[in-house]
């Protein structure tokens, strides 16, 4: 047993120092969510009106929430994504021959996502004051524990589209087709209401959809428009993330196993 | 007893044979060679026994563990050097060695201490906490052989180790796996294709085409394709070589203005010859046949052709890519 949480231990330990040498990626993985939310959040609050709540929810403080389920969703991928490196530079190979079953990897591999995602998104936590957003220490412990499963929900699924990539050369497909689409169809940026049937649809598959909906239920708790900002109980949110994690980290784990 | 014993092992890809029914063993503490080139099965091989790649049949036992039904406990008991590099090039020496010291269960004091002895060893000890990204390629493959050590293997297997390095940082290379060998009772199991290296182990297995043609010592091998021969420069050819013929009873020609004869063991020979004929003979020079002379002799073809020019290392290289 301790062996294999060693090895799950592992994998994520190497990531986390990985991200933390990569000083780049953090500036990078940090700036753009704070660009949206400054050219996006200023820019259309001014011509956006929240047409179906009441007066005092400003469109900033809906995209808020929006903004760091994107940070989320986008740092869980490219962790994951770091798999093809992985195999591409050899280290995959050094992993896969260890004497530890392979699931140990993938774990620590979500793990390792989740932990980078979790705390990009915690940094954008702390620019709440300034969208006029109250946060207490019990929300923000809350907020931390929602953004670590939405993360781990992502890192999955991102890990078992990997484990079908052979090269990078497959990367700008997954931006467009699945990254760009589970963003937009979570209704970070603009609410999905009285959308047509099918698009609601997609909106539903969207696990981001319920993550960003469960960030605007914990930000907004005490918020008298908080119920014009969600769109399902938290209940509900929770159990569809969590069901999405275990699934997501269930395909990771067996895609895995096929490998090589 | 054998450590490895490799029995009727099999691999096909779809309708290529990489590896065809190959059977041998490896004694403990022995420093065993695949010789083969480009695309024979050696790296094939070396994956099947490291548990990598499923046999498509037979099997092979190492350290007591089957490969097929245990590859965990094989996995613990071997240590494995790639013939691609596959360190973390962004991770510092200690980190990458660490991480595997980790993922081996090595208990963490063991860890510390071991870390700092097989650095020593490849003497990169006082550049551990630079970034693998910084380090040249001979030192790449020292940390890698570290690494491999780092869990107290029984058996190390090296896939062309000392590939694309200096003739220098591959002596250096064989001074390491030597002293392994004898510090750690380590046995180890190794593939080349140079034939001036095949020479450092204790037993050869020549493999072309996914099967063994030949196994045997380097000197023993050699003496397949006949004894050494021994080139004799004197002033007094007639006189010499009709003392030679009757004395040792040997065949002596004399193609030019030296005499030329074969006998086994040249070595031993040579004294014993300068000795009777003492001031007589102005030098004696001696050349053995070498494993190149071997894998002509068995194979109808030249090793060297295949490999060393490259182009048939690009040639079956471009066959792997398709
Ligand atoms: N994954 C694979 N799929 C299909 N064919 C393969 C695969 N791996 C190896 N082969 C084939 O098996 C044969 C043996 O390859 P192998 O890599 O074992 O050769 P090698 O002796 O290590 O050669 P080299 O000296 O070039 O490393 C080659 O013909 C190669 O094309
Ligand atoms: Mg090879």
């Amino acid at each position: 047993m301790t062996r294999l949480l060693k090895a799950v231990y592992t994998i994520w330990l190497r990531d986390v120092i990985r991200f933390y040498r990569e000083k780049t990626r953090i500036v990078g993985m940090l700036g753009q969510p704070l660009l949206y939310l400054l050219i996006m959040g200023t820019g259309l609050s001014s011509s956006f009106r929240m047409s179906w709540g009441p007066g005092e929810v400003s469109y900033l403080e809906f995209m808020y929430p929006g903004i760091i389920g994107m940070s989320v969703l986008f740092t869980s991928v490219f962790s994951a994504i770091s798999i093809v490196w992985d195999r591409e530079f050899g280290f995959l190979r050094e992993v896969l021959v260890a004497p530890v079953p392979r699931w140990t990897m993938a774990i620590g591999k979500a793990l390792g996502g989740s932990t980078i995602a979790m705390l990009q998104a915690s940094i954008l936590i702390l620019v709440a004051p300034f969208i006029g957003v109250k946060l207490g220490p019990v929300m923000i412990l809350q907020l931390l524990g929602m953004l670590f499963l939405i993360a781990f929900s992502l890192t999955s699924l991102g890990i078992t589209v990997a484990s079908k990539m052979e090269t990078m050369e497959g990367f700008q497909m997954i931006m467009n087709f699945l990254v760009m689409p589970l963003f937009f169809l979570s209704g970070a940026m603009f609410p999905l209401r009285n959308v047509p049937p099918w698009m609601e649809t997609l909106m539903r598959a969207d696990p981001l959809t319920y993550g960003v909906d469960a960030l605007r239920h914990i930000m907004y708790a005490a918020s008298p428009a908080r119920d014009f900002l969600v769109q399902f109980p938290l209940g509900t949110d929770l159990m569809v993330v969590t069901a999405m994690s275990l699934f997501f980290i269930t395909a990771g784990t067996l895609a895995f196993n096929r490998t090589e | 007893m054998n450590i490895i014993e490799v029995r009727q092992l099999h691999k096909t890809y779809k309708n290529l044979t990489a590896v065809e029914d190959v059977t041998f063993e490896v004694g403990e503490r022995e420093i065993f060679g695949f010789l083969g080139p480009n695309g024979a099965g050696k790296s094939t091989t070396i994956k099947m026994l490291a548990t990598l790649v499923r046999p498509t049949s037979g099997t092979a036992i190492i350290d007591g563990h089957d490969i097929v039904s245990q590859p965990n406990r094989v996995r613990q008991a071997i240590g494995l050097v790639f013939q691609e590099t596959t360190l973390d090039e962004r991770l510092t020496a200690a980190e990458n060695l660490s991480f595997h010291g980790m993922l081996y269960n090595v208990e963490k004091r063991t860890l510390a201490r071991r870390m700092a002895e097989v650095l020593e060893m490849v003497e990169l000890s006082d550049r551990k906490d630079a970034r693998v990204k910084t380090y040249s390629g001979g030192m790449k493959r020292r940390l890698e052989i570290a690494r491999g050590l780092i869990h107290y293997p029984r058996v190390l297997f090296l896939d062309e180790p000392t590939v694309g390095l200096d003739p220098q940082t591959r002596n250096r290379i064989w001074t390491y796996i030597r002293e392994l060998r004898d510090r750690e009772k380590l046995t180890i199991f190794m593939t080349t294709h140079y034939m001036d290296e095949a020479e450092h182990c204790d037993r050869i297995a020549i493999i072309d085409h996914g099967r063994i043609v030949a196994l045997d010592t380097p000197a023993n091998l050699k003496k397949m394709v006949g004894g050494d021969l021994i080139t004799l420069r004197t002033p007094f050819r007639k006189e010499v070589k009709r003392f030679v013929e009757e004395k040792f009873n040997l065949a002596v020609q004399e193609p030019g203005d030296y005499l030329l004869m074969e006998v086994a063991g040249g070595e031993s020979f040579i004294p014993v010859l300068a000795g009777e004929l003492g001031g007589r003979i102005h030098s004696i020079s001696l050349h053995r046949p070498t494993l190149d002379d071997v894998f002509l002799k068995l194979t109808g073809r030249d090793i060297r052709e295949e490999s060393a020019n490259g182009r048939g290392a690009l040639r079956s290289h471009m066959r792997w890519r398709r």
